[in-house]
C-alpha cells in the first residue's frame, strides 16, 4: 500500500465519518434530551438524498435545491415530530420503537412508489466537480474535501451553540434534568421541537451532501441508522463530543479496515483464504470495537456530564 | 380448573390441528404454506416474548438468531448431515453458544442500549452471513437435500411437515409458558419490574436474563431450521434486522408477556400481509401507519379482547 492510497483512505474515512456525525448528533441529541429513541432518524437521511434529488431535477440548480432540501428535510421533521412523535415521549421505548418502525415501513415505501425501487444519483455541482492536486501524487475530489469541510463547520457550529447559547444550555440541562428545566419554567414541548427539528434538518443535510457521492435508494437510512447507533454508544449517549469523536473513529476504521484487513491477512493466510475472510472481518471490525467499548468504558468515551 | 388462557391455547391448537382436514373440504389447500409461515413466526415471537413480555429486556436484533440456526442447518445439509435430530443438535449448539457471547456483552447494559446493542449485534451477524460466499452470500442457498427423521422423508414436506411444525410450536408454547410460571419465570419479571429490589434479594439477576436470552435464541434457531425445511431455501434476508422489527410487532400486537398473545399476533401479521397484499400491492404503505395507530391508540394487544378484565402473568 502506498502512502497516497494510504491517504486518499485517510480523506474518504474523514468524510464518512462527518456524514456520520450529522445523524448521530441528531439522533444523540433527541435521545438524550427526551429520552427518544428514534428508529426514523434514518429515514430522515433517505428523504434529503431524495429530496435533492427531485429538487435539482425540479430547479436545475443544485444549490437551490440545496437550500429547498433543507427547509423541506425540516418541515417534515416537525410534522413527524406533531403528529406523531409529540404523543410518545411518555411511553415505554418498545411504544416508541414500534411506532417509528411504523413511519420507517411508511417511508421507505413511499419512496418506492414515487421514485421506483431502482437506484438513482445526481451530479455533483458544477462548482465543485473536479479534482485538485494535494500532493505531488494525490488528487482528490472537490466535492470531498467541500464535505468534509462542511461537516467540520458543523460540528463547530453544534459545539459552540450547546455550550455557550441559552438555548445550548437548556438542551444540556434537559438532558440531565428535564423535570427540573420544566419545572423552572421552560417550555420544554418547544425545546423538544426545536431539538427534534435540527435533529431531522443535519440527518437531512447529510442524505443531501451523500446523494451526489453515494446511490439514492428506497431503504438507505435503515444501515446508516444502525451505524449512527453504534457510533452514539461508543461516544456515550448524549454527548453531542463523544458522537464526534466517536464518529470520526468509526468512519476511519470502516474505511481503512475494508482495505487494510484483507491485505493483512494475506501476510498470514494464502491470498484466496484472505479474500475471503477479509471482507467479513472487515464489516465486522466497528461492531467489535463497540464490543470492547461495552467491556471496558460501558458509558462511552465521552459520557455526557450527569447522564444516567 | 382450566383457566381462560389455557382454553384459548387449546382452541388455537385444536384449529391448527383440524386445519389439513378442514381446508381441502373448503378448497383452501393453498393456504398450508400460509399457517406454517404463520407458525414459524410464532415460535419465534413466543421466545421473543420470553425476553421483551417476562424478562423486559427489548431485543433487536432477534431474527438473527433465526438466520443463525437456519444457517447452520443449510451448511449441515451441504455438508451431508441429514438427520434432522443432529441438525437440531448443531443448529442449538451453535446459537445457544453465540447467544452465549453476545448476551454476556449486552447484558452489561440494559434499556435503551441493550436494545441498539443486540441491533447491533443482530446487523454484525447478517453482514457475516452476507458474506459466506461459499453458501450463496447475499443471493442465498438452495438446497436441494432437505432433512430426514430416522432416515424418512415425513418431515419434508406436506402434512408430515405441517404436523413437525405444529408439534414444534406446542412444545414452544407449552415449554415457555411453564418456564415463565416457574420461580425462574418469576426472578426474571421481578427483575424487569425492580432489578435492584430482585437483586438485593439476593438473585444474580444478570444469569437469570442471561440464561433468559440463550433459550429464547436456541428456540429462535430452532424456527431457522425447521424454515430451511419449509423453504428449502436461506438467504440473509431472514436475518434482517426489518424482521427483527416484525417479530416485536408481533409480540405488542398480541399481548406482552401473555399465554397465547405472540401466537395471535404472529397469525394476524402473515394473515393481514397476506390480506392486504392481495388487494394492493403498496400494502406497506397502510402496514406502517397502520403499526403507529395501534401503538397510539390500542394498548394492550389482541390477547387484552379475549381477556378483557384481567392480564395473567404480568
Amino acid at each position: 500500500m502506498s502512502l497516497t492510497l494510504f491517504l486518499i483512505l485517510c480523506l474518504n474515512g474523514l468524510q464518512y465519518g462527518l456524514l456520520l456525525f450529522l445523524i448521530a448528533a441528531g439522533l444523540t441529541l433527541v435521545f438524550g434530551v427526551m429520552g427518544f429513541i428514534n428508529l426514523a432518524h434514518g429515514v430522515q437521511y433517505m428523504v434529503g438524498a431524495y429530496l435533492i434529488f427531485a429538487f435539482t431535477g425540479l430547479t436545475g440548480s443544485f444549490w437551490l435545491a440545496l437550500v429547498l432540501s433543507l427547509i423541506t428535510a425540516l418541515l417534515i421533521g416537525l410534522l413527524l415530530e406533531y403528529v406523531v412523535f409529540r404523543h410518545l415521549y411518555s411511553r415505554s421505548h418498545l411504544d416508541q420503537v414500534l411506532a417509528t418502525f411504523g413511519i420507517i415501513i411508511f417511508l421507505n415505501e413511499l419512496a418506492k412508489v414515487l421514485f421506483g425501487p431502482a437506484t438513482l444519483s445526481i451530479d455533483t455541482p458544477e462548482l465543485l466537480s473536479g479534482s485538485i492536486q494535494l500532493t505531488e501524487q494525490l488528487r482528490y475530489p472537490v466535492y470531498r474535501l467541500v464535505t468534509i469541510g462542511v461537516g467540520l463547520v458543523v460540528a463547530v457550529g453544534l459545539f459552540l451553540t450547546i455550550s455557550y447559547t441559552r438555548t445550548g444550555m437548556l438542551i444540556r440541562a434537559g438532558s440531565t434534568t428535564p423535570e427540573m428545566v420544566s419545572a423552572l419554567g421552560v417550555n420544554v414541548k418547544q425545546l423538544f421541537q426545536i431539538v427534534f427539528g435540527v435533529g431531522a434538518m443535519l440527518a437531512g443535510f447529510a442524505g443531501v451532501i451523500a446523494a451526489p457521492i453515494f446511490a439514492i435508494e428506497p431503504g438507505m437510512g435503515d444501515n446508516i441508522l444502525i451505524i449512527a447507533f453504534v457510533v452514539i454508544i461508543i461516544g456515550g449517549v448524549g454527548s453531542i463530543g463523544g458522537a464526534f469523536v466517536a464518529a470520526i473513529l468509526v468512519g476511519l476504521i470502516d474505511t481503512l479496515g475494508r482495505s487494510l484487513v484483507t491485505e493483512a491477512l494475506g501476510l498470514v493466510f494464502n491470498a484466496s483464504m484472505a479474500n475471503q475472510i477479509g471482507p467479513a472481518l472487515a464489516s465486522m471490525l466497528i461492531y467489535i470495537l463497540m464490543a470492547a467499548i461495552l467491556v471496558f468504558r460501558p458509558k462511552g468515551l465521552l459520557p455526557a456530564k450527569g447522564a444516567t | 380448573m382450566m383457566d381462560r388462557g389455557a382454553l384459548i391455547g387449546g382452541v388455537i391448537f385444536a384449529l391448527l390441528l383440524a386445519m389439513p382436514v378442514l381446508l381441502p373440504i373448503v378448497g383452501a389447500e393453498y393456504l398450508t404454506g400460509l399457517l406454517i409461515k404463520a407458525m414459524l413466526l410464532a415460535i419465534a415471537a413466543i421466545s421473543l416474548d420470553l425476553i421483551i413480555g417476562h424478562g423486559g429486556m427489548v431485543s433487536l436484533g432477534h431474527a438473527a438468531f433465526i438466520g443463525v440456526g437456519a444457517y447452520a442447518t443449510a451448511i449441515g445439509l451441504e455438508s451431508g448431515i441429514e438427520e434432522i435430530l443432529v441438525l437440531l443438535a448443531i443448529t442449538l449448539a451453535v446459537t445457544g453458544g453465540l447467544a452465549l457471547v453476545t448476551g454476556t456483552l449486552a447484558l452489561r447494559t440494559s434499556g435503551v442500549y441493550f436494545l441498539m446493542i443486540t441491533l447491533a449485534f443482530g446487523q454484525m451477524i447478517y453482514f457475516t452471513l452476507t458474506s459466506l460466499a461459499a453458501y450463496g452470500g447475499d443471493d442465498g442457498l438452495t438446497l436441494w437435500s432437505l432433512a430426514t427423521f430416522f432416515g424418512s422423508d415425513i418431515v419434508q414436506e406436506g402434512e408430515g411437515l405441517y404436523f413437525f411444525v405444529f408439534a414444534a410450536l406446542f412444545l414452544t408454547w407449552l415449554g415457555v409458558w411453564r418456564i415463565s410460571q416457574s420461580r425462574f419465570g418469576r426472578v426474571l419479571r421481578a427483575a424487569r419490574d425492580n432489578p435492584q429490589r430482585a437483586e438485593v434479594m439476593g438473585y444474580p439477576i444478570a444469569r437469570y436474563q442471561l440464561i433468559a436470552y440463550v433459550i429464547a435464541a436456541c428456540i429462535a434457531g430452532v424456527s431457522g431450521l425447521l424454515l430451511v425445511q419449509y423453504a428449502e431455501f436461506v438467504s440473509p434476508s431472514i436475518a434482517a434486522w426489518q424482521r427483527s422489527g416484525d417479530l416485536i410487532v408481533a409480540v405488542v400486537l398480541g399481548g406482552l408477556g401473555s399465554r397465547n398473545g405472540a401466537i395471535l399476533g404472529a397469525f394476524f401479521i402473515v394473515i393481514m400481509e397476506e390480506f392486504l397484499s392481495s388487494i394492493f400491492h403498496e400494502w406497506r404503505l397502510i402496514y406502517g401507519p397502520l403499526l403507529v395507530v395501534l401503538v397510539l391508540y390500542a394498548k394492550g394487544g389482541l390477547n387484552d379482547l379475549l381477556h378483557p378484565k384481567s392480564r395473567e402473568a404480568s
